[in-house]
């Protein structure tokens, strides 16, 4: 997949920012000591990742780690100290200002934890906001503004003032006005973390809805592990201004870089997390055989049977003969370690996973789960 | 001695003051002219429009825009207390006086307003006029007559003038400090979807600052109303020469009448422009419903 917005070693220090002073972080001078003695607070330190075209990409960190800033350096709203902002193949830091604001008229779109609606404007006014700036006209802006409306639900409400709305129902507004845009690339400043519990798991469906209709990439800041995982095609794992992995989310369960990445997930639900694709084992015994050849029997052990291009046929039980693949339990690669463990704990043998084309990726028994948990916790 | 006779001549400063406006006098005329005839052109007009409606259809207008910003009870408020400026033989003085004010608080909104958006864009600027505003504030207001005499003789023109400079203030203090105070994730919010420095300015800054700046509005024309009443010490006419013949010839009776003038007066323009600066309660056509039905099941 190709990248749509790279990031290359860049650095954000805020206070006098020097390049001398760059060199010194290189160097290993500890952040606390700069801030203490100079004034200077690092927070953005030579990060780097890619984020590639139709992805949900998570930034998550703790507060303080650096990612709003991280995320304001891709449209501009902060220039980095050093270090490039590649978007769609183009240089922010080569742009004039006029470039800048056409960028983010028809590239990119951002919400914000704060929803930062504008209280003098309605509803409807206020979804328009990007498109007037970019100088649609009145009629065209207020028809695309009221189609973005109506898909996060709210063209009932798009005459009223943002302050008659609930938290829920505010940053639907402040979403809707970044859809009007229809940008490729939306950027999400802990879009959801103002919201209560419940309100925020429907924001988070809406975009995976939204998602899901018509792909864009999406950088979501946030300090919510869950969210990220939940949402999050990939993560990139922020503190104190450094990246400290990037991956997906089973892959940073699995193989943490180091310790700090496992600390973040010491409370996660491993279960959740896990596919079971991650955790197939391969059954202890295999027979290869076609359609039309004669099973074979191993009399006292149970046998999973498949033909020459993988595909699970059925199983020899021990002692009891052949039972066809439709008439066993199976698990789909995609499926969580956590839905799994109902089939799992309720079936006689090692439960086989098939992947989408329905071949065989190995199997799982209770104690394989068991095990996996344990270890990914 | 020495002191007393110290007290009642001007000091150095005094004197490079009275310099200063003799140089004034003797080089720049030209300039003054022009000032006084336009300005005597536009309170003209200003008088010329507001006398020709009788006094009933005005009260009637007013009363309308008094029911429309405000509510029901300001609008009875209006007419009964135009009614008594009527009744006491006021009105004319009365219109001179909204005249004056109208023209030096309009005069004062037109340099006012830029000069507070300018202020909260540049800093140097505001620290310029940050000083001046403290100076034309904290002057007592007398002050101002003297020159205002001395380059415009006495009448309307000076009174204007003089009222301009010191009902400005708070239009400029709170234009700036309403576009300082806009949020800042407002203005990034603008700055994201690709505002111009203008765009930010006319779509996020003014009107989130719009509520502020309307206070400083009416601040101004409050001044103004207040500013205009003393300047009938140097001829400006209206409302102040009543009260001020009233001090004159120790006749409390008239006094006592163009000062109750003054406070309805005063009132009405309070209440309208206020009208403007916080959104009203309920629309219109709520209220229309509401009275509607109160009519009806009386």
């Amino acid at each position: 997949m190709q990248s749509e917005i790279s990031i290359e070693s860049v650095w954000k220090l805020f206070g006098r920012s020097s390049s001398e002073l760059i060199e010194q972080l290189r160097s290993g001078t500890d952040p606390e000591r700069l801030h203490a003695n100079r004034g200077v607070r690092a927070a953005v330190q030579d990060v780097s990742m890619e984020v590639r075209a139709g992805e949900i990409f998570v930034v998550m960190g703790l507060s303080g780690s650096g990612k709003s800033t991280l995320l304001r350096m891709l449209n501009g709203l902060i220039s980095p100290c050093e270090g490039e902002v590649i978007v769609k193949g183009r240089s922010l830091n080569s742009m004039t200002a006029q470039q800048l604001a056409e960028l983010r008229r028809h590239q990119m779109a951002m919400v914000f934890q704060s929803f930062a609606l504008f209280p003098h404007r309605s509803v409807l006014e206020n979804a328009a906001f990007g498109l007037e700036v970019a100088g649609m006209a009145r009629k065209a802006r207020t028809d695309r503004a009221m189609q973005a409306l109506e898909r996060v639900g709210l063209a009932a409400e798009a005459r009223k003032r943002p302050r008659e709305l609930s938290g829920g129902m505010q940053q639907r507004v402040g979403l809707a006005r970044a859809l009007a845009l229809d940008p490729p690339i939306l950027l999400m400043d802990e879009a959801f973390s103002a919201l209560d519990p419940l309100i925020r798991k429907d924001m988070q469906d809406l975009l995976l809805d939204l998602q899901a209709e018509h792909r864009r990439t999406v950088v979501f800041i946030s300090h919510d592990l869950d969210e990220a995982i939940r949402i999050g095609d990939r993560i990139a794992l922020m503190q104190d201004g450094r990246l400290l992995q990037c991956d997906t989310a089973q892959r940073l369960l699995q193989h943490p870089a180091n310790d700090e990445v496992k600390r973040f997930f010491r409370d996660v639900d491993v279960a959740s997390v896990l596919t079971v694709e991650a955790i197939v084992q391969p059954p202890h015994h295999l027979s290869v055989c076609d359609v039309g050849e004669p099973l074979p029997d191993r009399g006292d052990v149970t046998v999973y049977v498949t033909d020459r291009l993988q595909h699970l046929r059925g199983l020899l039980r021990a002692g009891l003969g052949w039972v066809d693949v439709a008439a066993i339990s199976t698990l789909s690669a995609g499926t969580s370690v956590k839905d799994a463990i109902d089939v799992v704990a309720t079936s006689s043998e090692p439960v086989p996973v098939l992947d989408d084309e329905k071949r065989l990726l190995g199997v799982i028994s209770p104690r394989h789960l068991l095990l996996a948990m344990e270890a990914g916790g | 001695m020495l002191i007393l006779a110290a007290a009642h001549q001007a000091g150095w400063l005094g004197q490079a003051t009275d310099l200063c406006v003799e140089w004034l006098l003797a080089n720049a005329q030209g300039l003054f002219d022009v000032i006084k005839v336009s300005v005597l052109a536009l309170v003209s007009v200003t008088e010329l429009v507001l006398e020709w409606p009788p006094a009933w259809l005005f009260a009637l207008i007013t009363a309308g825009l008094g029911f429309w910003r405000v509510n029901g009870g300001f609008a009875l408020f209006v007419l009964l207390g135009f009614n008594l400026v009527l009744s006491m033989a006021l009105w004319s003085e009365m219109i001179a006086t909204l005249s004056l004010v109208l023209t030096a608080s309009g005069l004062a909104l037109l340099i006012g307003l830029p000069l507070g958006i300018l202020s909260a864009r540049s800093r140097l600027v505001w620290r310029l006029v940050r000083p001046c505003l403290d100076l034309m504030q904290t002057m007592p207001a007398f002050v101002y007559l003297i020159p205002a005499v001395m380059l415009f003789s006495t009448g309307a023109v000076p009174s204007i003038l003089a009222t301009l400079i010191f009902a400005m203030p708070p239009v400029v203090r709170l234009t700036h400090l309403g576009i300082v105070q806009v949020p800042d994730d407002l203005i990034e919010a603008g700055r994201s979807f690709g505002c111009s420095d203008r765009q930010l300015l006319w779509k996020v800054q003014m009107p989130s600052a719009i509520p502020t700046v309307m206070t400083g509005v009416n601040q101004t024309i409050m001044l103004s109303l207040s500013m205009v009443v003393i300047a009938s010490m140097i001829g400006g006419g209206g409302l102040g020469d009543v009260v001020l013949r009233g001090i004159q010839q120790l006749d409390v009776g008239m006094g006592f009448e163009g000062g109750i003038a003054v406070v309805i007066l005063a009132v009405i323009l309070d209440r309208l422009s206020q009208s403007f600066a916080g959104r009203r309660g309920s629309s219109l056509q709520e209220r229309l419903r509401v009275w509607m039905t109160l009519w009806r099941s009386s």
